[in-house]
């Protein structure tokens, strides 16, 4: 009876737990569990003897749960996340398109999950077929003459494309004159962080007016200290390098190499072969054009298609085809050039076998309309869209899978940053913001293929009335998200005073 | 939409594409699209052509090793909003992601004995090369000492990025002796080491003294650097933190992720609270928001290469999310004692696979001390012994040429692991094939 207090009543806006309905707040781990508790079964057996073990005094501390409260926990912590399954995910560069459910099946069959990296070779054809065959097709793709399978990600195939260029200058005795490495302005940060961890120095170059390379300050800059470039093509103003061409022989006349960040390729896919276009090394992001899942971070796979002239120094190890079929080089014999190894085992399998799945899918037809897909669908939030966003490059030509806006003409005191997070209470995820650096308050927006005109147009709608309201300068904005599970959070604190593990109070 | 566009057909978006190089026809050398049914049928034919872990007696480890993951591990890395989203730069919609990763790099940071742990990266080799790297931002020395223990895969990295950062690495040379090359990795260690790379257990399974080697490295300036490529013998033996390692990284693949024959798995990298902005990888960490709720949200982002382009501590961007969760959602089950628990059953599988094996005329097992895993030495050379293994439906351990094939002296050397999966009936069949094969 006494728990009926007035301090116990509420208004319609609180709850006693903090829950609201089906937005459930959840503890840590660490607050829920206990060291003792466990919700794992095992068979019970008499243990033997053990022999000397320098053995820990305690349990690491480490909290368990049950089977129920674990899965509870983590479903709760789901519900916090946004999702391309959830809806349009617009984040231009980082190609969030769906995910085909065929693919998780198929990379869980055991054939390709349940065997060892270094069982005998006799006993996983299937699973080397699998990279014998992707392999095949990203090189047929590509118009290249190899590609090395092993990088995890596309920063990693990046440092392997780099490595492959600096091994043929060392091949060449160049590598100590030719150390510099020409990227632009307007080039993921990954493009400058691997070239210096390859061994190389950065140059930039910047930007010219139509948001493509500046083709003039590129060439000016070109000689004998020069190992090559990494360009982005299609960019990251959602534009063609047209000129991509002219640069490479450029390059190539002056003794470099063309590394091309294929970050973008699903706009260009089964449409263009890079290789056509003078490309010595390009990374593939699996996880973008080839649409295996994002994972809330990873992890991705970033195999890496060779020119004649890199394909050489492939680094180690590959598949090759022999009288007992297939069977893996994994190691250095005399002859070799390949440049080393730059993981263990051979590569993100998991993400391979979706990959292939994809592809078979698609098949070359339906890839080619990957691509068309991806760029009708930019084209056509750009046209419906550069009324009341300013579009800069609009008029540089068609873009290609994603459609560049800046925050011109929004109120005095309102950004990109007001908009995104509104987009966020209309139900989206925001677009990529403040990049790329060429453009004020950047917003890059990549819807991909696989939205229908419906969901376009719904989003359309939301984004015009953003843009008036950040033009208008709606105070609401502001403060936005309001409907999220977290209002915006103080990223000034988190680094000012790192907690970066839990620790009881 | 053309229409709207301003465009007469698709090919006119692609205007500027170089006509020559705009393809007008499906690529050849590719199949044209297929149904799901088809594309099954064809993966599935691809899959059934292997002995796969739970078909067999298995015994392989060197890197990779079969444990059980409970059911709901996979069921819950499979909701879509794990699996469909993207890395959570926008916090107030990505909370779980966050979460997750908070809770992680705790796990990670207890598990190794370490201050700190980050967000995770690809994999255990190259969290150890990073973690080379790391050393030499903080000694500003250029040198580096790999133990002979250390997988040959993870000293190849090493190898590689050293030669193209210009960082010297001192290899010591694996060896099939009793106990690990301690001694040989306290005398190359001088006042110009920025770090000492050891694993542990090593490549061969056996369990060095990180105590020591730590206080050796510690008297030159030098940084110990440990490498736990199976995260479960940490449920029995002192995590390497506490041992007196500066930086502890690893393989995360055992809990949660599975074999996947060799990607993707999980890169682990923990290190001592003072040099955490010298780390690579993403960081979560804890705060507010603006109604003063505890939030979580990637954090030091200026150590990163989308803010410090060519002066960033990594160039790593994505990362091993998934693979992450899966492992944390393991270890939340396991807790504390269960970890111990399962280390246990491993261990005495291990224990009882070797004393199978001893008793087999010509088989000596190499080890002083192990976890679940253990070299031995056998009368011939142990890679054709490993495919007639094979053919007996057996997978019956790595052989060391397969790491080190340049070394006949390891030719006739087999590394065994064991794990909970290891029943009874396999370690009779593992002996019983192999008293055969080399009777």
């Amino acid at each position: 009876m006494n728990d009926i207090s007035p301090t116990r009543w509420h208004g319609a806006g609180e709850t006693v737990t903090g829950n609201r309905a089906l937005a459930l707040e959840e503890p840590l781990i660490f607050e829920l569990g206990s060291v003792d508790r466990c919700g794992v079964d095992f068979d019970e057996a008499p243990l033997v003897a053990l022999p000397t073990l320098p053995r820990r005094a305690a349990p690491v501390d480490l909290p368990g749960l049950s089977e129920p409260e674990c899965v509870r926990h983590y479903t709760r912590l789901s519900r916090q996340n946004y999702a391309i399954d959830l809806g349009l995910f617009p984040l231009g560069s980082c190609t969030m398109k769906h995910n085909p459910r065929l693919n998780e099946k198929v990379a869980r069959m055991p054939g390709f999950a349940q065997v060892h990296p270094l069982q005998p070779v006799g006993t996983v054809q299937g699973a080397l077929g699998v990279i014998a065959q992707l392999a095949d097709w990203l090189v047929q793709l590509t118009g290249m003459a190899a590609v090395a399978m092993s990088p995890k990600a596309g920063a990693h195939g990046e440092l392997c494309g780099l490595m492959a260029i600096h091994a043929a200058l060392e091949a060449r005795g160049e590598a100590g004159t030719r150390r510099k490495i020409l990227v632009p302005d307007s080039a993921h940060g990954t493009n400058p962080a691997t070239a210096a961890f390859a061994g190389f120095e950065v140059a930039p170059i910047p930007a010219g007016p139509d948001g493509r390379v500046d083709l003039a300050a590129l060439l000016a800059q070109l000689g004998p200290d020069v190992a090559g470039v990494m360009i982005t093509n299609p960019n990251t103003c959602g534009l063609f390098e047209r000129d991509l061409r002219t640069i490479a022989d450029a390059v190539h006349a002056a003794g470099g190499y063309v590394y091309c960040d294929g970050a973008n390729f699903n706009a260009i896919v089964g449409r263009v072969r890079p290789g056509d276009l003078g490309v010595d090394a390009m990374h593939i992001n699996l996880h973008k054009t080839f649409s295996t899942p994002h994972g809330g971070g990873g992890p991705g796979s970033g195999p890496v298609v060779l020119s004649p002239a890199l394909a050489p120094y492939a680094p180690l190890p590959f598949v090759v085809r022999d009288d007992h079929g297939l069977r893996l080089v994994e190691t250095a014999d005399g002859e070799s050039t390949a440049f080393g190894r730059m993981c263990a085992f051979h590569g993100q399998m998991g993400m391979f076998t979706r990959a292939l799945a994809f592809i078979l899918t698609h098949g070359a037809d339906g890839l080619a309309q990957v691509a068309n897909d991806a760029v009708l669908n930019a084209n056509y939030l750009l046209a419906r869209l550069k009324d009341v966003l300013d579009a800069p490059f609009a008029v540089s030509g068609p873009c290609m899978h994603e459609a560049l806006f800046s925050d011109a003409g929004f109120a005095e005191g309102f950004s990109t940053l007001d908009l995104a997070k509104g987009l966020i209470d209309e139900g989206y995820h925001p677009m990529t913001v403040y990049f790329p650096l060429v453009v004020h308050g950047a917003m890059l927006v990549e819807p991909t293929e696989t939205e229908s005109r419906a969901a376009l147009d719904q989003f359309i709608t939301a984004m015009r009335d953003l843009a008036a309201r950040a033009r208008a300068g709606d105070p609401a904005l502001h403060s936005a998200p309001h409907h999220a599970p977290r209002r915006r959070v103080d990223e000034t604190l988190a680094a000012r005073k790192p907690r970066l593990v839990w620790q009881a109070q | 939409m053309l229409a709207t566009i301003g465009a007469g057909s698709i090919d006119d978006l692609f205007a500027d594409v170089p006509a020559a190089a705009l393809q007008r026809a499906p690529i050849a050398g590719l199949p044209l699209h297929a149904s799901e049914r088809a594309v099954e049928r064809h993966m599935a034919a691809l899959a059934a052509q292997a002995l796969t872990a739970d078909q067999a007696p298995f015994f392989c480890g060197a890197g990779a090793y079969r444990h059980h993951i409970p059911a709901s591990v996979d069921h819950l890395i499979q909701r879509g909003e794990f699996l469909t989203a993207y890395t959570p730069y926008q916090p107030e919609i990505a909370q779980g992601t966050l979460q997750v990763l908070f809770e992680f790099q705790t796990q990670v940071a207890r598990l190794f004995g370490g201050d700190v742990a980050n967000a995770s990266l690809y994999d255990g080799s190259t969290a150890c090369w990073e973690a080379v790297a790391m050393a030499t931002r903080v000694t500003r020395r250029h040198r580096a000492v790999l133990s002979g223990g250390l997988h040959p895969h993870y000293t190849a990295t090493a190898r590689t990025m050293a030669h193209f950062a210009g960082d010297d690495v001192c290899v010591l040379p694996t060896r099939a002796q009793a106990d690990s090359d301690d001694a040989a990795v306290i005398a190359a260690i001088d006042d110009t080491t920025a770090c000492v790379v050891v694993q542990y257990p090593d490549v061969l399974g056996r369990i060095p003294d990180l105590a020591a080697i730590a206080a050796a490295a510690h008297s030159h300036g030098a940084l110990l650097v440990a490498v736990v490529t199976e995260p479960v013998a940490l449920g029995l033996i002192e995590s390497p933190g506490a041992l007196g390692a500066d930086i502890v990284v690893g393989e995360g693949q055992a809990l949660g992720v599975g074999l996947q024959f060799g990607g993707p798995y999980l890169g682990l990298f923990a290190c001592s609270a003072k040099f955490v902005r010298q780390m690579p990888g993403r960081l979560c960490g804890e705060t507010l928001d603006a109604d003063g709720r505890r939030s979580f949200v990637l954090t030091l982002a200026t150590r990163e290469q989308h803010i410090r382009r060519d002066k960033a501590t990594s160039n790593i961007c994505t990362n091993s999310g998934l693979c992450a969760l899966a492992f944390s959602i393991h270890l939340s089950l396991l807790g504390g004692l269960g970890l111990q628990t399962m280390a246990q059953v491993s261990h005495d599988r291990a224990v009882r696979t070797a004393q199978a094996l001893a008793a087999i005329n010509g088989v000596c097992v190499i080890n002083h001390t192990w976890f679940n895993e253990f070299a031995v030495r056998l009368p011939v050379a142990a890679a054709p012994v490993v495919d007639a293994l094979a053919a007996h439906g057996i997978l019956g351990g790595v052989p060391l040429s397969r790491l080190c094939p340049d070394r006949a002296d390891l030719a006739d050397v087999l590394l065994i692991a064991a794990s909970e999966c290891t029943e009874a009936d396999d370690i009779a069949a593992l002996a019983g094939a192999l008293q055969e094969i080399l009777a």
